[in-house]
């Protein structure tokens, strides 16, 4: 399978994400500027974390109307496996792939932590190899991971299963119901704060994040 | 001093000397591109005989000073860069921009060695932010502005220090280090050598900030900080973010022969140094460089120092690929000039000359023989009484600021970017990184104020000595350091004498250990110009170290029930400038003595017990004595321990000396191999005693007659919390 990891001017865990897919999991992964992505072979796409576009006017939208975003778009459509992490996850709001609004962290500071996580749904792209295992650690690093949605909204995510992950214990940005990563209802596109290639090394602090990396491989292969 | 339009910062006798030889009187512009090159800021004219006398050369050394990094070759075809740059006038104005900016300049001085930018480190010095909302204010924005740039650009920023004192009220310190890492045979020089090559600046167009940046910190605040607003510049960390992908791109592509950062004095410094050090000339035409502002004069264009510029001089014939890298990040490029023959800068406007000055005369200020005068014996305070509760008072060193976890500073920097802080802050002594090629680097920083201010040659060298001995605590050697010195007024003779003790003091231990340096900084004028109040001497260190394989890393957290607690070197009755002190309102005499050949060779026999796998945690002790040493490895290892003082007691030494005294070269271990470590140990003739056990969840000291007992909650209460209760005492 090959695997896109796209580069938004400002992105910063480009490098980092794809050492992970080629250099851990030995996958074919490619880093491909935004302008250049348009839809092709590519089995599953990153939108990796960081600063795109410098974060100007709001977190992730000035990225969420790139041309690579109607090629994403297309993927999501396909049922093909799509991640947003940290500021990836911010763009797939913006650009209306997930419901909601990601918001300044209650503490009006970044974060940069290990939290403690639960897995609420392994039928997902990204989680299908945590079936059975709920309590997983990441660490996030983040100015603006306050998940917000009306109560309705948030009622619906829950009944339909779009909850993916919350954090277990201390809620580090006052998010909403404590949740740290949302997917689509199909649950091939993921968005999460927490950084999965953060926790792909023992020496590091853990290994939970392969396992997020390795559900997508699954999820291509069945 | 005014020159036609122009305030200056030149003496009466620089400007007869630029006229000599010159042979005539420079015109407005060529003076003020003197005036920015010849700041104290930019030339060093003051103390470049005073650092001279450092160590630079090691078999590991490629660069050292005298250019934008230090450049330390770490084997297998990889190099490590270092620099430091402090921004504290900048920072005392505007806090925010002024901090943001300070790191956007260090990134660009590896940036321009052709590495990549892999780690930052900050240090920072604040007035008494208990007592003073002024100080809070500044403190809690210099961290915003570290955060905000180091996070966005990608840098992980991995270890630091902070330190509180009411001489820095009106005049923070905000230094930060950066370290790179980079192929040998991709290095790039600051240098325009060969004639025909085109000058481009990239990134940023050039505005109406940062003007007379040099010059602003070349000389004392004034009343009103204000006015001196327009001297700080902008930060754009999107920008720089684009900028480093630039540099890095045109490095690989070998389409640069030299590369420069533009900061201090703006383009009239970059070009002149780069021209200086080909030994060539440079044609610069001013309507080529994109402005911000249409009725810029031609002395704004030359002097600002407008953030996220940078020059390259690129090879000829290969301006096509260079057109294509900043078209796919869509950052600006213009090539404004050309290397020349001529060993002159001329500078024109639409092909009118109006500035033409010798290369070697513009990059080189005459050097200024400053006296200095040892100060009278100043401190005549008795020494406070001996502590009645012990108890209360660790307690109270654990939560003064200066000692304090750091947690709610390092939380807002993303230190792990680019999956390679193998050590994080808080979990050892040093930062460590993964390396290209396998090994670790071990980084810290480190300075101590009051123990400079006491003695700057004994505090200088301890401060050296106390950052090495973090490298070596988490297994490392150490490779290559840094200093970073920060004064008061040069012209007053003792602080003059200050400074040139304080590098005497790091030049000796260096040489003794031996530790080449390879770069650094200096930072006076850090004085209130009305009171003429300057800071305490606060030289700051910054020392690389190696740890050879990965097994060797060592933090400082107590890892399992039973091991045995070894504390390394002896403790003696040396409370001066002690943090201990500090908290009772006292400063002290004289700070620890520190007997260089004794601290090598402790720091020698630990690194030995880590590198044959006897080490399970390491410490080392210093600010705050044994008592916070101890408590720190508990808490960061979340269990406790029983360790038994009494061994140590010097004749008639009392209990709040054992605790508090930050005597040097002692670190605290632990160990499952009581013997073999004792046998290295006491084969070197390192002095150690062994101290009790690690185990409970608790920490039992045994002091003679007394006992002290603190839950680990007790302790972790007052060491984690204490920052963020004075900085946000709603949040509680």
């Amino acid at each position: 399978m090959k695997v896109a990891v796209i580069q938004f001017p400002g992105s910063n865990c480009d490098r980092d994400t794809l050492h992970v897919l080629r250099n851990v999991l030995s996958l074919d992964a490619d880093l491909i500027w935004h302008n250049d992505f348009n839809d092709s072979s590519y089995d599953a796409a990153v939108l990796p974390g960081g600063f795109s576009f410098g974060d100007h006017l709001r977190a992730g939208i000035i990225a969420a109307h790139s041309p690579a975003i109607d090629a994403i778009r297309k993927m999501a459509e396909d049922g093909r496996p799509v991640i947003g992490i940290c500021n990836g996850f911010q763009i797939l709001i913006e650009a209306g792939l997930i419901p909601g609004a990601l918001l300044r962290n209650s503490s009006l500071k970044f974060v940069c932590k290990w939290m403690n996580l639960r897995v609420e749904r392994s039928r997902t792209a990204f989680t299908n190899l945590f079936e059975g295992i709920p309590q997983i650690r990441m660490p996030i690093a983040h100015n603006e991971g306050r998940f917000f949605a009306e109560d309705e909204v948030l009622d619906r995510l829950a009944s339909e299963g779009m909850v993916v992950i919350t954090y277990a214990g201390e809620n580090p940005t006052g998010t909403s119901r404590s949740i740290a990563s949302l997917s689509n209802k199909e649950g091939n596109v993921v968005g999460m704060m927490p950084h999965p290639e953060r926790a792909s090394d023992p020496a590091l602090g853990g290994t939970d994040g392969l396992r997020v990396f390795e559900s997508m491989v699954e999820w291509v292969r069945c | 001093m005014l020159v036609g339009e122009l305030e200056t910062t030149l003496t009466p006798e620089e400007m007869e000397f630029a006229r000599r030889q010159l042979g005539r009187e420079p015109n407005g512009l060529e003076w003020a591109m003197i005036d920015a090159e010849w700041s104290e800021h930019c030339s060093y004219k003051s103390s470049k005989h005073v650092l001279a006398t450092l160590p630079t050369s090691g078999s590991n050394v490629l660069v050292g000073p005298g250019y934008d990094s230090g450049v330390v070759d770490i084997g297998d075809g990889y190099v490590v860069t270092m620099h430091i740059e402090s921004h504290n006038h900048p920072s005392a104005i505007d806090p925010y921009g002024g901090a943001a900016t300070g790191i956007g300049g260090v990134v660009r001085d590896i940036l321009c060695m052709g590495t990549t930018p892999i780690a930052f480190l900050d240090a920072l010095k604040f007035g008494e932010i208990a007592e003073s909302d002024h100080s809070k204010w500044i403190m809690k924005n210099v961290v915003r502005g570290i955060a905000d740039y180091g996070n966005c650009i990608g840098v992980p920023t991995v270890a630091g220090e902070v330190e509180f004192d009411i001489c820095f009220e009106r005049n923070c310190l905000v230094d930060v280090a950066c370290l790179g890492v980079g192929r040998k045979e991709e290095l790039l020089l600051a240098q325009a050598t060969h004639i025909g090559d085109g000058v481009y600046l990239i990134g940023g167009s050039t505005g109406r900030d940062g003007i007379h940046g040099a010059t602003f910190a070349s000389r004392t605040l004034g009343a009103d900080p204000d006015q001196d607003r327009s001297a700080v510049q902008i930060p754009d960390p999107f920008t720089k973010k684009l900028i480093i992908e630039v540099s890095l791109e045109a490095a690989r592509a070998r389409i640069l022969r030299g590369c420069k950062d533009l900061g201090g004095g703006g383009l009239a410094t970059g070009l002149s140094e780069i021209a200086d050090k080909g030994g060539t000339g440079l044609n610069v035409h001013l309507e080529k460089i994109p402005i911000r502002e249409a009725d810029m004069t031609p002395i704004e264009i030359l002097i600002s120092e407008s953030q996220e510029r940078m020059l390259f001089v690129v090879k000829e014939g290969s301006e096509g690929v260079l057109d294509g890298i900043v078209r796919k990040y869509g950052v600006g490029s213009a090539r404004i000039g050309e290397v020349t023959s001529t060993g002159r800068i001329m500078v024109f406007r639409l092909g009118e000359q109006l500035a033409n000055l010798p290369t070697p005369l513009l990059a080189n200020a005459p050097t200024i023989r400053r006296k200095g005068r040892m100060p009278r014996v100043r401190n005549l305070e008795p020494a406070p009484a001996h502590s009645s509760d012990l108890g209360k008072s660790l307690l109270g060193v654990l939560a003064a600021p200066t000692i304090a976890s750091k947690d709610w500073v390092f939380r807002q920097y993303d230190h792990e970017v680019g999956i390679g802080t193998i050590a994080k802050p808080g979990e050892a002594d040093a930062a460590a990184l993964k390396l290209p090629n396998g090994k670790y680097a071990a980084v810290k920083v480190d300075g101590n104020a009051r123990f400079c201010d006491l003695d700057p040659y004994v505090g200088a060298a301890s401060v050296l000595a106390e950052c090495c001995r973090n490298i070596v605590a988490v297994g490392a050697e150490p490779v290559a350091f840094l200093d970073h010195c920060q004064f008061g007024d040069p012209n007053d003779e003792e602080i003059f004498w200050a400074f040139s003790r304080a590098v005497e003091g790091i030049a000796d231990f260096a040489r003794g250990y031996p530790l080449p340096c390879v770069g650094g900084k200096v930072s006076f004028y850090n004085q209130e110009e009305q009171n003429r109040k300057a800071i305490k001497s606060s030289p700051v260190i910054s020392v690389l170290g190696l740890i050879e394989k990965p097994s060797h890393l060592t933090k400082m957290g107590f890892r399992d029930d039973g091991e045995v607690v070894i504390i390394v070197g002896e403790t003696k009755p040396e409370l001066g400038g002690s943090e201990y002190y500090h908290t009772l309102g006292c400063v002290g005499k004289e700070p620890p003595s520190l007997d260089f050949e004794l601290e090598v060779r402790t720091q020698r026999s630990v690194l030995e017990c880590i590198r044959d796998g006897l080490v399970t945690a390491c410490h080392d002790v210093s600010k705050g004595g044994l008592g916070v040493a101890l408590a720190e490895m508990a808490i960061a290892g979340g269990r406790g321990a029983s360790v038994d003082c009494a061994p140590l007691y010097a004749e008639k030494m009392h209990s709040d000396e054992l605790l508090f005294s930050e005597t040097n070269s002692r670190f605290i271990i632990t160990t499952k191999n009581l013997s073999q470590v004792s046998e290295t140990l006491s084969t070197a003739n390192v002095p150690a005693i062994v101290a009790g056990t690690v185990g409970g969840d608790s920490l039992h000291f045994g002091l003679g007659h007394s006992l002290l007992d603190f839950s680990l909650e007790t302790l972790r209460e007052a060491y984690m919390d204490s920052l963020k209760g004075i900085l946000e005492p709603w949040q509680k």
